[in-house]
């Protein structure tokens, strides 16, 4: 099983410089962990109190994964998963 | 520095204008590594706040996907301020994720009377780079054209 995970400019020092990694996962929650194990620290980037960050959005075949489960939305193999900080700010 | 066309620098404070006393906010796209705001996107600000914005996810999406299919990087990522100066706030440089960028802030706070009227002052125009948390202010170069590309 593969899934391209397409990876921000900001994270791509977890990445050694990667605009795309691929990884594995039923879930996106299993997807991150997978991602962590060979990118240590990301995790921690894009997760907080277990829960996705307020303003890392994730999107799964063009879709907010706020609005298909979040960390619990299914992926499946050739899925494509774009992390895209949030444009934000006061 | 900042180098920009004029037409693209008076869009952004139009933009701003027409916004007040919401904040609002933007890109201002180019070819990836080249320095040159081309492409001017007003985005719409979700928050439809005066002392906030954020894009919308999905215009947010939309916006990267168009980029990266015209190999194109957020070169400028402008938002007003509407009721401070021209200067990142707290939550700006904790929120900046794109380390390349320029970011511009401009400020409204002197362009209208109480009654919403406009006074003609003109718009706070100011540029920065933030990259880790740390701020840099950077000259702001109006030309009436970029220059011709070098490639």
């Amino acid at each position: 099983m593969a899934i391209e995970v397409r990876i921000p400019t900001i994270l791509r020092n977890y990445t050694g410089g990667e605009k795309a990694v691929n990884a594995d996962g039923a879930s996106l929650s299993a997807l991150i962990d997978d991602l962590e194990v060979n990118h240590p620290g990301i995790k921690d980037r894009l997760i907080e109190n277990g829960d996705l960050r307020r303003f890392v959005n994730v999107y799964v075949n063009d879709e907010d994964v706020r609005f298909i489960g979040g960390l619990e939305a299914e992926l499946s193999d050739g899925d494509q998963v774009v992390v895209l900080p949030a444009v934000a700010g006061g | 520095m900042l180098t920009i066309d004029r037409a693209t620098y008076d869009g952004i404070v139009a933009h701003a204008k027409r916004d007040h006393p919401d904040e609002a906010c933007g890109v201002v796209a180019g070819p990836e590594g080249s320095d040159r705001p081309e492409r001017l996107v007003e985005m719409v600000n979700a928050a439809g706040s005066p002392t906030f914005y954020e894009f919308d996810s999905t215009d947010l999406f939309q916006l990267y996907k168009e980029m990266d299919q015209r190999d194109e990087e957020p070169v400028v990522v402008y938002h007003s301020h509407t009721a401070t100066e021209a200067y990142p706030s707290r939550t700006d440089i904790g929120l900046a994720s794109e380390p390349n960028a320029h970011y511009v802030l401009v400020s409204t706070r002197d362009c209208f009377n109480e009654d919403g009227g406009n006074n003609d002052s003109p718009v706070e125009f100011r540029s920065y780079r933030i990259v880790d948390g740390e701020v840099t202010e950077e000259e702001v170069t109006v030309v009436d054209e970029l220059p011709a590309r070098s490639n």
